[in-house]
């Protein structure tokens, strides 16, 4: 059976309610523990094996066995956490947090030390 | 005779938030016909396969789509997981049969809201999309992502859903149900709206099932079909009857997809009251060797994976039929004889997904 004004009740709520968005970015959002946003290593332990490589579905890691040196292009990561999932070492894990834009397109280092 | 006209439509068009274009043959303000043309978005994906192996494929096909991105890794990996004849853990069963639910709510909000837009209740449309966001946190909480999910893998689930966090989610629900029915009221009952979409659109019983038609839009002909009846991963378990409408017109796709979301909230109380406790993966040993058809109801309609594996971790062939392509030949007969106002509503009524169609 049609109604008329059935939304009224609605939109007066809405009048009077606090809005539903929040005022980012002076209110920061607060991500869940799981969010996905990043890749993090513990340089540490990690044994250069190069199965985070292998298995980077976009190919965004690059392990450097000479050099020591685990790179990471954070504009190809995916944060599909396959690599956190492949990890001997579970070295790696993937935490809250985007990565901040940038003007151009790099690869972040990160250097095995003695 | 009136005088016959071709009025373009698309591949930009406000209502349209993916590209398609349509050439209607008009005369004065009526379409005789629409000609489809797609391919705007094509990515290639299927031919992939030649250069990811499958284990990276599951992220491959998460990205076929934005909104049943889970239901497409899903599919993937029970297609390849029959082939190789691996048995997932029945709790994973149940956590891919929770969140392919909490996809379907998404997807039927979301299109609440796009049609509520494209008859211009930009309000209704606010009210649906605020709903949405709450199964959107959902989403986040349970497995880190709002859009592409990165849950599923060959041999189960990566995240479990404790016991608290499931009955947190039931209880969000619960709460949202109250909202829901009021947001649903409205779409349902309000002359406004129901004089956009009674009696707009039909398709009867015999041009769906000649046209091939899928999911809400054959329900909507009064067709009991739902590939969940086939008992793929939980299902089996979950009591929940198909939901079809007589009236084959845009209100009767509104009203299925309506009830689905109702619907869905039940399958998700039923399935945290009956998940087992277990583990959520099996360790996958090899690589596929023989070929499978996964059928599988997404929030649009039925869609089928078939994956082809030669016994190196190449595939041979995957395809998958999605549901908007099959349902586009319905939408080009609903188009026939409408009025030209009317042509956004009704494409919408199909709720098309472009990126899907064309991967």
């Amino acid at each position: 059976m049609a109604q008329f004004m059935s939304f009224t009740k609605t939109v007066l709520r809405n009048l009077f309610s606090k809005p539903v968005t929040t005022a980012y970015p002076n209110v920061p959002r607060e991500y869940p523990e799981r969010t996905r946003g990043h890749v993090e290593i513990r340089i540490e332990d990690c044994i250069l094996c190069g199965l985070c490589m292998r298995s980077c579905p976009p190919g965004a890691i690059h392990v450097d066995r000479e050099a020591k040196k685990w790179n990471i292009a954070r504009f190809d990561c995916i944060q599909c956490g396959y690599c956190v999932e492949k990890c001997p070492k579970k070295c790696l894990s993937i935490v809250p947090g985007y990565t901040k834009p940038d003007s151009s397109k790099h690869t972040e280092t990160v250097k095995k030390e003695e | 005779m009136a005088k016959r006209s071709v009025v373009p439509f698309g591949p930009q068009h406000p209502v349209l938030p993916e590209p398609i274009h349509l050439d209607l043959v008009m005369e004065d303000e009526t379409v005789i016909e629409a000609v489809p043309s797609i391919g705007y978005v094509h990515r290639g994906l299927e031919s992939l396969v030649k250069k990811k192996d499958f284990n990276e494929m599951v992220y491959v096909t998460e990205r076929i789509c934005g909104i049943c991105s889970f239901m497409h890794g899903m599919g993937y990996c029970s297609a390849v997981e029959k082939i190789m004849n691996v048995e997932v853990p029945r709790r994973a069963d149940y956590l891919r049969t929770i969140w392919s639910e909490m996809s379907r709510l998404h997807s039927h909000l979301l299109w609440l809201g796009l049609l509520a837009d494209a008859f211009g209740f930009e309000a209704l449309f606010m009210q649906s999309w605020r709903l949405r966001e709450k199964i959107l946190d959902m989403f986040e909480i349970s497995t880190g992502g709002r859009v592409i999910f990165s849950v599923n893998k060959i041999g189960g689930v990566l995240k479990d859903m404790p016991e608290d966090m499931l009955k947190s989610f039931v209880s969000i629900l619960n709460d949202m149900e109250k909202e829901l029915s009021e947001t649903t009221t409205v779409f349902l009952n309000e002359y406004t709206v129901r004089s956009r979409l009674e009696g707009v659109g039909i398709i009867t019983k015999e041009d769906a099932i000649r046209r091939g038609a899928v999911g809400p839009m054959m329900r909507a002909s009064g067709i009991e079909v739902d590939m969940r009846k086939t008992g793929y991963a939980a299902y089996s378990d979950i009591d929940f009857e198909v939901i079809t409408s007589d009236k084959c017109d845009s209100l009767a796709r509104c009203q299925v997809r309506i009830g689905e979301i109702f619907q869905s909230i039940g399958i998700i109380r039923q399935a945290v009251e009956k998940i087992p406790e277990g583990e959520i993966s099996v360790p996958v040993k090899g690589n596929p060797d023989g070929e499978y058809f996964m059928r599988l109801e997404q929030p649009r309609g039925e869609a089928f994976y078939y994956v082809r594996a030669n016994g190196t971790k190449f595939l041979d062939r995957m395809r998958v039929r999605t549901p908007t392509f099959a349902n586009i030949p319905a939408m080009l007969q609903t188009l026939q004889g409408a009025q030209f106002a009317d042509v956004p509503l009704l494409i919408l009524t199909i709720d098309p997904c472009i990126s899907c169609t064309e991967r």
